[in-house]
């Protein structure tokens, strides 16, 4: 075949694009007017029956940064990704080394942990009422065992973050072991025997050669838990609904507030735009130093 | 003594990790009040899924998550496979920049922009129908990504005998390039139903009626506090719903973490 043939590259630019076409439409019509007809939307105010919605710039974020509850729910989704994000990570880390190791009970281990991923968060809202729920809920039993006070985990400002992120946690864990496990298994066997003679300990052999290992698989779960933070937010509609008092709020779960129960659209969308913006620094961050290296090839 | 610790601690976790679904379970098969005192051997009732079943229109609801995650597995296995074939093996100038715009969905995603995509569904009539759950996730960025990569793969050897006995493009991506990425459409496609089966808020914000609400959604609408059901009966509802996928991932449990893990791993 030759290259330089000019119909012959037409013509192939004519498949691509063809081929292309169905994909392009519909991320058009649902990913990127949108992104841009969100940022237009924040640009004007509020429209009513009597006041027609009209252009006002800036305005809608500085009313947006004027707004305590805005302030509320993103310290609530720091906190939320600060506690999830290396709780998740710490625990599927721990659960693959076990799944990992020759245990006896290992293809049980790793069914146990696993098994929350193919849960639906709206389920997992439900079956962790059992724990939460201040007149029966399991930890009040469990705490009355040793004389703890019940507490009403849902209930109160101070607890209902926690309880939220635990749910998270317990849902993602599973989910990040088995690319952690995926990475043990490509470890050669051999480094760990050349520890042994080498006379290191196991966690000496964990730190130094497991851990460093694995960066690039930690690396990647970072920025799938970071993702995730922003998007797993189903629970709360089942176990607290941002409450009380907007301790539990969560950014996504604002944005449809302000979106669908307020009829705010233009607090929503520049709510939305600041997200993307966050987003776009994650993407940033993931084309421009992870993958650099190795992926998209 | 020493080398017990460890397994202990490795079996504990597990067993809290699947304490909420078994004793969601348990509870269901008893009587509320059984339920919350925790009596143990209190006797087995199927009253609560009774109960639940007469509560909503289950049925309907199974349907409608069939049909959803049938259909944006059809609009994601056509759109994917087109648009990867493009990226993988058609040479045209301006390819890789565009590989880059659909690469960004990764991190544009569709949860995010509801408040725009609501407007656009609404605007194409699509408000309150299975197309219109289904219409923003059918382009995947992730699909377009994992379909290219499959069908880079494929070696250039069987495309070219494919080309010399007269296959045109389109056949040689139905005959050659889809039969060899068959473990990567089996993988997308359990990522791809388990997502969508599990998937609540977009379905919740454009489904209105229980003729295109999926099982999410009305499970979420059976539970609410004013509708009064106890426990018991939520965690029969609760079972009922993710019976199906768990029974599929026990069974296929293999299938599925290794679909997980192809799915993730780039």
């Amino acid at each position: 075949m030759s290259h330089a043939n000019t119909p012959d590259r037409q013509r192939r630019a004519i498949h691509g694009w063809l081929l292309l076409s169905p994909a392009l439409i519909m991320l058009s019509a649902f990913a990127l007017y949108p992104s841009v007809a969100t940022l237009w939307t924040s640009l004007w105010s509020r429209g009513t029956r009597r006041r027609p919605s009209e252009f006002v710039g800036l305005d809608g974020y500085r009313q947006l940064l004027d707004d305590p509850t805005f302030w509320k729910v993103v310290s609530n989704n720091l906190i939320y990704a600060g506690i999830t994000i290396p709780a998740s990570m710490v625990i599927a880390l721990t659960m693959a080394l076990w799944a990992n190791s020759k245990m006896p009970a290992r293809s049980f281990l790793r069914t146990a942990y696993f098994t929350p991923t193919v849960l639906p968060m709206i389920a997992a809202g439900n079956l962790w009422l059992f724990f939460y729920t201040p007149s029966f809920g399991i930890l009040n039993k469990i705490g009355a065992l040793f004389g703890a006070e019940a507490v009403n985990w849902l209930g109160q400002p101070d607890t209902a973050l926690w309880a939220i992120c635990m749910v998270t946690i317990w849902k993602e864990a599973g989910f990040f072991m088995i690319f952690y496990l995926a990475a043990l298994q490509t470890i050669p066997p051999d480094l760990r025997e050349a520890a042994e003679i080498e006379g290191a300990s196991r966690w000496t052999y964990t730190r130094r050669i497991v851990l460093p290992l694995l960066m690039p698989t930690t690396l990647f779960i970072l920025v799938n838990a970071m993702i995730n933070s922003v998007k797993l937010i189903d629970h709360l509609f089942i176990l607290t609904k941002g409450g009380p008092s907007d301790s539990s709020k969560l950014i996504l779960y604002y944005i449809w507030e302000n979106a669908f129960a307020y009829f705010d659209r233009p607090a929503a969308a520049a709510m939305t735009v600041l997200v993307l913006i966050a987003l776009g620094a994650l993407a940033a961050f993931q084309f421009l130093v992870l993958d650099r290296r190795t992926h998209y090839r | 003594m020493m080398r017990w610790i460890e397994p202990a601690l490795a079996v504990a976790l597990a067993v809290v990790w699947i304490s909420p679904l078994v004793f969601a379970v348990w509870a269901a098969f008893h009587g509320v009040s059984d339920a919350i005192n925790f009596r143990l051997f209190s006797p087995i009732t199927l009253e609560n899924f009774r109960t639940a079943w007469e509560g909503a229109p289950w049925l309907r609801y199974f349907f409608n998550s069939f049909l959803l995650v049938t259909t944006i597995l059809i609009g994601q296995f056509v759109l994917a496979t087109l648009a990867g074939f493009a990226f993988a093996q058609v040479q045209f100038r301006g390819r890789d920049a565009l590989f880059t715009l659909v690469l960004l969905q990764l991190f544009i995603l569709p949860e995010v922009l509801i408040v725009e995509n609501y407007r656009v569904a609404a605007n194409l009539g699509l408000i309150d129908s299975i197309i219109g759950i289904g219409a923003p996730y059918m382009a995947s960025a992730f699909g377009i990504f994992l379909m290219r990569q499959a069908f880079k793969s494929v070696p250039k050897e069987l495309d070219e005998a494919a080309r010399v006995e007269g296959c045109s493009l389109l056949g040689v991506l139905w005959r050659v390039y889809v039969p060899a990425a068959r473990p990567t459409y089996i993988a997308y496609a359990l990522v791809s139903v388990s997502t969508h089966w599990n998937n609540f808020l977009w379905p919740l914000i454009v489904t209105n009626s229980d003729s295109t609400r999926p099982l999410t959604v009305g499970l979420s609408i059976f539970g609410a506090p004013e509708n009064g059901v106890d426990i018991s009966v939520i965690s029969a509802a609760t079972v009922m719903v993710i019976a199906p996928l768990l029974l599929l991932f026990l069974l296929f449990q293999r299938q599925f973490v290794q679909a997980f893990l192809t799915a993730g791993i780039k």
